[in-house]
């Protein structure tokens, strides 16, 4: 059987579209893991709670509201599901998470599944988990370009140029500036950074408020590609904990990195041997384990 | 375990079915022996595996097939399907125990998530639709198993036979290595133990027995489904063992009374269900993180001074990270 080079490089192309994705969600964890040492389950339930928030935004809260001109475009909507997400998750944190900082790890794991169970079971109430397709994508990224190898749609494009450019951002935030030197500071020796005068109970409240609104962010950008569906996030954030336990949660390049080579390998499989398409992070999590326990970025 | 809880609990065993629905108390006790096992990981070794589905839907797959097409007998078929499954703990455990604290939870939900996918992409399985018509067959030959009372009875064998094992395991000393690594894992390294071979021997256990459980309730209901390999029962193994009291031994069957009881009860309002579980998780983490076994034996035991979060032998230690002490596993 001959694999066409064609159709390996378009599935390459679509696999890194949904290791972006990875990429995105993956970086939030390893934030906020970094500073509250806290794995955080509902992180797909977030970035589900994004998707829906575009969804709901464009095409219910007008009619709620009485007024049925209202809709909230998709940009208007990449800034605002972050916001209301990122907000949700500050009080998540304010109110349940503070309390368990000082226990053992697992309790936040717990915790947090609660929150995704929470979530997850409200919205399948309401929506089809077959999922509801997004209709606001911008006419502006309709139709496709030609990358010379294949036709690839002009939103995909936009979706990982976006999550790219949102990575780097990331990174250079944490990894080059003032504030991501604190950040990084309060990692390694919080009581020392608070004798700083560094609030750092705030820091990790707004942490985790903007690990959760990049869930969010990543789920708006989701949504005219996927349907969208109360389930979305559940499935996503498996493969993301492969993604992380892969990459070691100590990096935020390897996170990145991981998450990208990842979703490509994903899709090559999809052409060379489909059946383990959905099982091939796993697999090389297996492998990476035998090798290196540590992950291919860890520390130890 | 003391004597008289032992004769109470065969009692309550042998009485159950002529007070509530027979298939309804297998169910119980189908779960409740999942939760002891799940329990002999978390509550007496420390390790939280998000994975436990794998084996106990596993097992309810395989000892369904041998059942079905192979027509092998009863009895068999269920050994068959706890070997399954500690033979699946052992590939997730040896892979598993490399990584320690937080990541164990990752990679044990990773790789059950990969069982999961075998089952919903095999032949054998049936997809969606589960492995159905899965015959119950005769015991030894001769009881006809079709009767819900016989069936009924062999169930308590197996769930005592179970749980009198989990009982012994702990008691042993080898269930006291088991606790020191819990409590105390550089100390029980440093005292010349091989902390990793206990860990895995500890894991097969669990996942052995977990599969005897996943096996007996496909017998009970004759069929496996894609719901007993989803990680919502690995989930929902772990609150019943959180809600009964970790590291108590009677705290997980209480644990999965209450949790299977929910679910019956509340069949009717769909998925609000899941929003219920999630809440008791919360309110379970934050409130009582000791369970209801173990606040029980806590009052008893009056020791209300103690600090909240730190149960006294028999419950899970905590208080080992401090926030932003790093990433470092």
């Amino acid at each position: 059987m001959a694999i066409s080079a064609n159709a390996i490089l378009t599935q390459a192309m679509l696999g890194l579209n949904n290791g972006a994705f990875y990429a995105m969600l993956s970086l939030g964890l390893a934030v906020i893991f970094g500073l509250l040492n806290i794995v955080n389950f509902a992180h797909g339930a977030f970035y589900m709670l994004g998707a829906f928030v575009a969804l709901i935004g464009l095409t219910q809260l007008g009619p709620w509201l009485g007024m049925p001109d209202l809709q909230i475009n998709f940009w208007w909507a990449l800034l605002i599901a972050p916001l209301v997400v990122g907000l949700l998750g500050i009080l998540i944190e304010r109110t349940l998470l503070r309390r368990l900082y000082g226990l053992d790890h697992l309790y936040g794991l717990l915790l947090t599944f609660g929150v995704a169970l929470v979530l997850q079971g409200f919205f399948t109430n309401f929506y089809n988990t077959a999922g509801t397709p997004y209709p606001g994508k911008p006419e502006i990224l309709d139709g496709v370009v030609n990358l010379g190898f294949m036709y690839f749609p002009k939103y995909r494009l936009f979706a990982l140029v976006v999550s790219l450019l949102v990575c780097f951002a990331t990174w250079y935030l944490i990894e080059r500036t003032k504030l991501g030197a604190i950040l990084r500071a309060g990692t390694e020796k919080p009581k020392l950074v608070e004798a700083f005068g560094v609030n750092v109970p705030l820091l990790i409240t707004l942490t985790y408020g903007f690990g959760v609104a990049l869930a969010a962010f990543a789920g708006v950008l989701a949504a005219p590609i996927y349907a969208v569906s109360p389930l979305m996030g559940a499935d996503l954030i498996i493969v993301v904990f492969a993604v992380v336990v892969i990459g070691g949660m100590g990096s935020i390049m390897g996170a990145i990195v991981t998450g990208l080579a990842l979703g490509m390998i994903e899709g090559v499989t999809k052409v060379v041997y489909p059946p383990a398409a959905s099982t091939v992070v796993f697999l090389i999590m297996a492998l990476v384990l035998l090798v290196r326990p540590a992950g291919l970025f860890g520390k130890e | 375990m003391n004597r008289w809880l032992w004769i109470v609990l065969i009692a309550l065993g042998l009485a159950a079915p002529y007070v509530l629905y027979p298939v309804f108390v297998m169910k119980l006790l189908c779960f409740a022996l999942f939760a002891c096992a799940f329990n002999l990981l978390l509550g007496y070794t420390g390790l939280l595996s998000f994975g436990h589905a794998a084996f106990f839907g596993g097992a309810a797959y395989v000892c369904g097939h041998a059942l079905k097409v192979w027509g092998l007998p009863t009895e068999l078929g269920i050994l068959l399907g706890a070997a399954v499954g500690g033979l699946l703990g052992l590939v997730f455990g040896s892979l598993a125990i490399r990584r320690q604290g937080i990541y164990f939870a990752m990679i044990t939900l990773a790789l059950a998530q990969i069982v999961y996918f075998v089952a919903l992409k095999s032949p054998f399985t049936g997809g969606e639709d589960g492995l159905q018509g899965i015959p119950r067959g005769k015991l030894f030959g001769v009881i006809d198993l079709e009767d819900s009372l016989n069936m009924y009875y062999f169930v308590l064998a197996i769930f005592l036979a179970g749980f009198w094992l989990i009982d012994r395991i702990v008691d042993s000393p080898f269930g006291q290595v088991l606790k020191a690594i819990r409590e105390n894992e550089p100390r029980a390294l440093s005292l010349g133990y091989d902390v990793s071979r206990f860990k895995l021997a500890a894991f097969v256990m669990s996942a052995t027995l977990s599969g005897l459980a996943g096996a007996t309730k496909a017998v009970v209901f004759q069929f496996a489904s894609l719901t007993d390999v989803h990680w919502a029962t690995s989930g929902e193994v772990i609150l019943m063992t959180l809600l009964g009291g970790l590291g108590t031994i009677l705290g997980p069957m209480v644990g999965a009374f209450t949790v299977v009881s929910l679910h019956s009860k509340l069949s009717a309002i769909g998925s609000w269900v899941t929003v219920i579980i999630g809440i008791t998780f919360i309110v379970c983490v934050l409130l009582f993180r000791r369970g209801f076994v173990g606040e029980l034996q806590h009052l008893l035991r009056g020791q209300f001074g103690a600090e909240p979060g730190k149960p006294q032998a028999g419950g899970k230690p905590v208080a080992v990270a401090q926030p932003g002490s790093g990433g470092k596993h």
